[in-house]
């Protein structure tokens, strides 16, 4: 058990007040450069709708997967479309191409046929099971990446753990509090950054034993800090809140502009607007990675300029590729083609930080190894994890594998799930944030790690 | 259009009754430990917070006026009328909107001709070109107009939701909607998701859930959606070539999703079995054959014998002889009548009208009601709305607002008189709850684990100061004058909120109101 839990420091400090909380600059926040071992970073993206993790590490040696897919299978390499080559038997799907620096840089992994030992393949299960970490139980309500944060020492900052997207995910249900912010990351000034409105609304959710008042502060010490982190160049310590000029005297409770509730950015916010016209919501919320591309510039910029970001999810949708999934190209290489675009961007946007940064790519189970009548896939069950960073051993393709015989396939459709997508995690949170093992069971209860995930 | 006409001046409610709405758990209302049945109160005994109540759960929120217009008929009547909406007149700017875009009434097949592949086809034609530039062009205009019809159809959504008087249809299509989800994101569906809600899922939302689930398995949108267009019996062509074959897409959803629930009892080789039975109801030839007999025109769909699956299935135990078409009768027959349907569909009822966990004992009651009544979903609210359950004062303001409510809810308060809906649909957009757009089959929740969030709660604080202050012209051309709502609304607040709206400046009331924590719930 942790002592203080941010919630309730937050509690603790709202008995002073919000304003003296939240001052021009994070002055929790870690400076720049300043490493030690539990300020390393943990990014998890889902991919919800289950990609066909065959595509994306082909198994291109065993002769069955083009028997079984006989218009979706991906090209041997060096074929037109062909996959890339990562160990003579295994290839990465050509729209994985900007990630190929990192495999022959020896920081990208993958583990084949990992998951979950829950047979589902239900989406909505699956991917609670993945979120929750208690694959089978459903009164499980928290979810592990919450739990994490619950078990690694507290920066006190809002943003030590980082949502992105319009609704908070299972994934980071819990405890602890958890910063959010739009996938759209921007600086923008609110209506309540004006002092009078600020400080009335403050007193309107003071009540901190309230959901809705833990997320009004939340909410706000999330928006100052990424104003601060987002706006150029970093001020110096101790300088006064902007908005201060805009003082009671001179009070003027909506923006001369007629400015829209929304944002008052005027001439910025309707650019984000537009922006936004053009996203379709995808799985659970979750936008296709093609309507993001911009992800991982946005979050290398933020993680850079507030240090106190430790931990952070996002989604995408769009995997469930049951009618014309494509191959080589096509639609599940449309939405790859972005993805690794913006992973790629993540990385070197991170910079020096890459080095104390794991990244997690996983999805809630894989698809049947065979085609089916629409030249898509249905839903499976063993899938591909990804890891990328600075102190992976990478270059390596894990995972017990034996090969693509219907005896050895999970009920003779799936690829099986030989190791434990928990056994990943574990490993990844032992080694990389130094959590213990006596944390690690709080994390995932009932479940042990074997110390061999990446074996 | 609103009718101003409910507007009475009233007396002032006494100050004395206070509600405490921000700790539901503290009941300091009279009567409290004496929980009735509301329907067996005439309606003087009945206090105004608990029309309140009634009316924020049966509509998407409570207008300055409703209050007054429930006492005056009782809540047994109105209740009655909501359960009967057929009884109620239309409002008039749902109708006239309605008549002034054909669009709306249009058949599926008459909007894929109109708006979809064959309209391209037909402009090219007429034009007399084949050039690709042309093509492109005539693909452009075409898809324009598609999102045209889709931008209308989301308009009359929210204009429904806002000033028709059959507030709880329009509640129990958002449930159904949302229960039987599909997404206007995938291709086909933009143009076909409002005929769907209008032909599938409004005329029986109070019905048999029989007759819903029936309605939605022969809507082409749904057979896009869920993919049993593309599901059929794995064919030989002439050269040996293999083709075609299951897609257990739908199958799956229908039984997870639909009927049993996750837990109902079914088997991967259900889900196999069912993807069998389904095979060959899709959608309507193309090419030569696009006028076949056996289509149907209002509801889009076609069954084709040729890539049906004639062998006998068995269903959760049940045996069903192949026969064709009628084989998902039957099905649908034993999916609905199977008690974990009920209970199911019981849960979510309850859910969804009293509070996010909701008492065992009210799903039992309902699930009873369910199986009595072979599925009669008017019997089930009617149960549920007389229920002490859904009395008791532990669950007033037990709920939070999902976005689409909160945004109604917010424009019904305030009497605003939008000139289009815009901004309530970009709002929904940015707070994670596109109209039409969720693209998983199992649809938004209405819980508060999945709309609580400290981004978006500061975003509907944004929303609410941008109506009060009357810079969302569109939607709320007169800033809201807070006499108006202080009438309704005013001693229906936390001692807090009162509080602390009593000393801000006059400009300011409005907004904290409606930015309230108070507000977030119903």
């Amino acid at each position: 058990m942790y002592i203080l839990n941010r919630r309730q420091f937050l509690q603790n400090a709202s008995l002073i007040s919000l304003s003296a909380l939240f001052p021009g600059t994070s002055s929790w926040a870690f400076s720049n450069g300043n490493i030690n071992s539990t300020n390393n970073k943990l990014i998890v993206i889902l991919l919800r709708g289950a990609i066909d993790g065959l595509s994306v590490v082909v198994p291109y040696g065993d002769n069955r997967y083009y028997d079984l897919r006989p218009t979706i299978a991906v090209a041997k390499p060096g074929q037109d479309q062909g996959v890339i080559d990562l160990n003579s038997y295994f290839g990465m799907h050509p729209a994985l191409a900007p990630l190929l620096p990192f495999w022959q840089a020896k920081t990208l992994a993958f583990v084949q046929a990992a998951g979950s030992p829950d047979p589902t393949r239900s989406h909505f299960d699956a991917q609670d099971y993945m979120e929750t970490g208690v694959p089978g139980k459903k009164m499980i309500t928290s979810g592990w990446l919450n739990r994490l944060v619950c078990e690694i020492p507290s920066n006190k900052s809002p943003l030590q753990a980082l949502s992105l997207g319009a609704v908070l995910p299972r994934i980071f249900a819990g405890a602890a509090e958890v910063g959010s912010a739009p996938r759209t990351i921007s600086g923008n000034k609110i209506v309540l950054d004006r002092p009078v409105i600020g400080d009335l609304f403050s007193e309107l959710y003071c009540d901190q034993s309230s959901d809705l008042g833990r997320a009004y502060a939340d909410g706000m010490a999330a928006h100052k800090t990424i104003e601060e982190a987002m706006t150029e160049p970093a001020k110096p310590a101790n300088s006064p809140p902007a908005a201060s000029a805009d003082t009671p005297a001179q009070f003027n409770p909506f923006s001369r502009s007629g400015v829209v509730g929304m944002g008052e950015n005027g001439g910025k916010n309707s650019t984000i607007d537009a922006l936004l016209a053009e996203q379709k919501a995808a799985s659970r919320g979750a936008p296709s990675p093609k309507n993001n591309g911009d992800f991982g510039k946005q979050l290398a910029l933020l993680m850079n300029r507030d240090n106190s970001i430790q931990i952070a999810f996002t989604d995408f949708g769009g995997w469930d590729t049951h009618v014309n999934q494509g191959n080589g190209k096509g639609q599940l290489a449309n939405r790859l083609e972005p993805l690794a675009a913006g992973l790629a961007e993540l990385v070197d946007g991170l910079g020096p930080l890459y080095k104390q940064t794991t990244i997690v790519v996983m999805s809630e189970f894989g698809r049947t190894v065979k085609e089916n009548g629409n030249r898509g896939t249905d839903h499976g069950h063993g899938n591909a994890m990804w890891l990328l960073g600075g102190n992976i051993s990478g270059g390596k393709v894990y995972g017990r594998w034996s090969d693509l015989n219907e005896s050895n396939l999970y009920q003779g459709r799936d690829l099986p799930a030989t190791t434990d997508f928990r056994d990943v995690l574990c490993y990844v949170l032992n080694d990389h944030l130094a959590v213990s093992k006596k944390s690690l069971a709080n994390i995932f209860p009932g479940f042990t790690m074997s110390g061999k995930a990446l074996a | 259009m609103y009718q101003a006409n409910i507007i009475k001046k009233i007396i002032a409610l006494t100050s004395a009754l206070f509600f405490l709405f921000v700790n539901t758990t503290v009941a300091i209302a009279a009567n409290t430990n004496n929980v009735k049945s509301a329907s067996n109160k005439s309606s003087s005994a009945v206090t105004d917070e608990e029309i309140y109540y009634l009316l924020n759960r049966i509509s998407f929120g409570v207008r300055p006026g409703d209050i007054e217009s429930v006492k005056a008929i009782g809540i047994k009547a109105f209740i009655e009328e909501q359960l009967n909406p057929e009884t109620i007149p239309e409002s008039q700017s749902v109708t006239d909107f309605i008549k002034d875009d054909d669009a709306l009434t249009m058949s599926p097949i008459a909007l894929y001709r109109s708006f979809g592949p064959p309209a391209v086809k037909a402009a090219m034609a007429k034009a007399g070109s084949d050039s690709p530039d042309d093509k492109k062009e005539a693909q452009k205009e075409i898809h324009k107009l598609a999102h045209e019809v889709f931008k209308d159809n989301a308009q009359l959504r929210v204009l429904r939701a806002l000033y028709s008087p059959r507030q709880l249809q329009e509640v129990m299509t958002d449930f159904w909607f949302n229960h039987f989800n599909i997404s206007a994101d995938k291709g086909l569906d933009r143009i076909l998701v409002g005929n769907y809600e209008n032909v599938a899922i409004r005329p029986y939302t109070m019905g048999k859930f029989r007759d819903l689930l029936g309605a939605t398995c022969h809507h082409a949108a749904m057979l896009f959606y869920l993919d049993n267009a593309e599901n059929s019996i794995a064919k030989t062509d002439k050269n040996g070539k293999k083709y075609g074959g299951l897609n257990e897409n739908y199958a799956r959803e229908l039984m997870e999703l639909h009927t049993l629930g996750v837990d109902g009892g079914y088997t991967q080789d259900d889900v196999i079995q069912l993807a069998k039975i389904l095979t060959g109801l899709g959608l309507p030839p193309q090419g030569r054959r696009a006028f076949a007999a056996g289509i149907d025109e209002n509801t889009g769909t076609y069954f084709n014998e040729q890539r049906h699956d004639f062998s006998d299935k068995i269903l959760l135990g049940q045996t069903i002889k192949g026969s064709g078409e009628q084989e998902i009768e039957q099905a649908l027959d034993i999916l609905a009548s199977n008690p974990a349907t009920a209970r199911h569909i019981s849960y979510q009822l309850a859910q969804y009208f009293v509070a996010d966990k909701p008492p065992s004992s009210l799903v039992r009651k309902l699930t009873n009601r369910y199986m009595q009544s072979g599925g009669n979903i008017k019997a089930m609210l009617a149960d549920l709305f007389t229920s002490n359950e859904f009395w008791d004062p532990q669950y007033r303001q037990a709920k939070y607002k999902n976005p689409f409510r909160y945004a109604v809810s917010v424009l019904r308060s305030t009497n605003a008189q939008p000139d289009n809906y815009d901004r309530v649909i970009d709002f929904l957009r940015q707070q994670g709850m596109p109209l039409y757009g969720c693209l998983t089959p199992d649809g938004y929740k209405n819980t508060e684990d999945a709309w609580l969030n400290p981004d978006t709660l500061l975003k509907r604080i944004g929303f609410a100061t941008g109506i009060a202050s009357g810079s969302m012209k569109q939607l709320c051309p007169q800033p809201p004058n807070y006499n108006d709502l202080s009438t309704t609304f005013g001693d229906k607040l936390s001692v807090n909120t009162q509080h602390v709206i009593s000393k801000a400046p006059d400009k300011l009331k409005v907004a904290l109101l409606l930015g309230s924590p108070d507000f977030m719930r119903y």
